[in-house]
């Protein structure tokens, strides 16, 4: 408690973050190539992410991707984009124009921003300039990445509004609310992360792993990070917001020509930035991984950490497609408990946990009070996993009984249920059938015929 | 505001290619319009007067929203905390906890009234 700062000197220490000292002094023309750099990273990364989407998901279902145009097919997706912008731009009637054209732009362009503090390497020489590989830092990065990632919401729900279809509106909520749930998981894993680095500035947190990754010590908020990622950008399995058999394209089905491919876009510019985000946060950001820096101490300068930080981004890209590959889609009802039943629950008591403890080994108590506490975490979640195993298991049998009870009436009764049996005397078909049809007009016909 | 402004010149970097791309897209298509086209896609049937019902969808989409209001307020109070751990020590770790378990009731109560229920 002796250490505890007072509020006011907690403020004044984030105005000044240490460690800021290298942003901000770049020459214009340094920050114009940073930005532009940034933005062709992010393009080819998109045309390189859906080849090898497309790539990757037909060797595993045992057939070639795409491999017809340029070597080993590279250049499909540039040709796709070509294709696209040559496509008829139909503006169906009776949308709400403005919203119906705002939407994919206010999806997109958020899409960007996020990456410009992700950390790609430390100071380099570029151009006679000293300067780190990342375009900017602020005190609250984080923030900044929680925050785009929410206005991109906006593209997605007024899209599906403003296209007046059932279909679109109806992928446009479900998109919205799964996005808004897993946004709650993604926020509270990052708790941790702030409370073991202490700043929110991204370059800081990327510091704060030099002894070991983040994601070994928190991996329980590194496991939930991961799930969320893929929510939040609704992949496959949790991609329920354009589900083809059941709402068609989701938001995005009345958009065609270059305003889809501005969705589809913003889809991919998404996936690469939590996918930097879950680099900068868990996987040590630049830094090379522990075994190399033990027999090669330059691994850590110059030009070289840009090569760590891509060969990790890579890997959790390939862990989006691997995902898509292995597991089927789940039911929009699992989809929102998984979020709100499991997720945030298993966050909260994980930090409460990982706060006590961290304050205990700070106060310096002895060994048995934190094993004491250990334990009783451990206890805690054991007896709630029996528990919530009894109520599903109770649940099942609840509804193997009712079943049972149902194909036990309708084995009494084949009129039980009104189906599959279309009988003509079943008591609910005589309403429907119109009074005058009843009596058959055969006996005037018969009439007619016999003069 | 330096720190600031490469997020802006990246974002009008983006925000001009968004633009450019957007009204290429508008120009270069063919424009042969008929009336099936220009209506909503159902699957082939007459499309719906008013699909949103007049603005009305299900209830379960505001419940979801109200939640995420404030979750989302608990963890704008969560960062500063956890970011300044170390100097709140022993007093901040309970003040939080007793705030985590006044946002867990309303939690519990919602789950418990089946305000998390998807059928």
């Amino acid at each position: 408690m002796s250490n505890a700062a007072d509020p006011v000197n907690a403020g004044l220490l984030l105005a000044d973050e240490p460690g800021l000292s290298a942003f901000g002094t770049d020459p214009w023309w340094i920050t114009l190539i940073k930005a532009l750099g940034i933005f062709v990273f992010l393009m080819v990364c998109v045309l390189m992410m859906i080849m090898a989407d497309r790539k990757v998901m037909g060797r595993m279902q045992q057939r070639h991707g795409p491999n017809r145009l340029g070597p080993w097919g590279l250049l499909q997706s540039l040709a796709d984009g070509v294709k696209l912008s040559l496509k008829e731009d139909v503006i169906p009637r009776g949308v709400d124009r403005f919203v119906y054209i705002a939407a994919p732009m206010i999806a997109a362009v958020p899409a960007f921003l996020a990456f410009s503090v992700i950390p790609v390497g430390p100071e380099v020489n570029l151009f006679g300039v000293m300067t780190p590989l990342q375009l900017t830092d602020l005190p609250i990065a984080a923030l900044l990445v929680l925050a785009t990632a929410s206005i991109g919401v906006y593209g997605i729900v007024l899209g599906g509004w403003a296209s007046q279809s059932p279909y679109a509106l109806l992928g446009g909520l479900r998109a919205s609310a799964q996005v808004i749930s897993y946004e709650i998981a993604m926020g509270l894993s990052f708790v941790a992360v702030f409370m073991y680095s202490g700043t929110l500035t991204t370059s800081g947190i990327v510091d704060a792993q030099r002894p070991i990754w983040f994601a070994i010590i928190l991996f329980p908020s590194f496991l939930i990070y991961l799930v969320t990622m893929i929510g939040e950008t609704n992949r496959l399995p949790f991609d329920l917001a354009e589900g083809e058999g059941e709402i068609v394209g989701g938001f995005m089905t009345e958009y065609g020509s270059m305003k889809f491919t501005m969705f589809f876009l913003a889809e991919y510019v998404n996936m690469v930035t939590v996918s930097a985000v879950s680099v900068t946060f868990f996987l040590g950001g630049y830094l090379a991984p522990p075994p190399i820096t033990t027999f090669w101490a330059g691994a850590n300068e110059g030009w070289w950490p840009a090569l760590w930080w891509l060969l990790k981004f890579m890997g959790v890209m390939f862990l989006f497609i691997w995902v898509r590959g292995s597991v089927p889609r789940i039911r929009y009802d699992q989809l929102m408990a998984l979020g709100w039943k499991v997720l945030i629950p298993v966050q909260l008591v994980w930090i409460t946990a990982l706060a006590a403890i961290r304050i205990l080994t700070n106060e310096g108590a002895p060994a048995v009070v934190i094993g004491g506490v250990v334990a009783v975490f451990v206890a805690v979640v054991i007896a709630s996993l029996y528990a919530w195993g009894r109520s599903v298991k109770r649940r099942r049998a609840a509804e193997a009984a009712e079943r049972a009870e149902e194909r036990k009436r309708m084995r009494d009764d084949p009129m039980y249920g009104g189906f599959p049996v279309p009988p003509m005397t079943a008591p609910h078909y005589g309403t429907s059938v119109p009074a005058e049809d009843l009596t058959p007009p055969a006996s005037t016909d018969k009439e007619v015929t016999g003069a | 505001m330096e720190l600031y402004a490469p997020v802006l010149v990246l974002g009008a970097i983006g925000a001009a290619f968004v633009v450019v791309s957007m009204v290429v897209g508008s120009i270069a298509g063919p424009k042969r319009y008929n009336r099936a086209k220009l209506q909503a896609y159902e699957c082939g049937i007459e499309p719906t007067p008013q699909p949103a019902g007049g603005g009305r969808f299900t209830i379960k989409y505001y419940l979801t929203a109200m939640l995420f209001i404030v979750f989302d307020i608990e963890i704008i109070f969560l960062y500063p905390w956890a970011v300044h751990f170390d100097e709140l020590g022993l007093f901040g770790l309970i003040a939080m906890v007793l705030f985590l378990v006044n946002v867990s009731i309303a939690y519990a109560y919602e789950w418990r009234r089946g305000g998390l229920e998807w059928e």
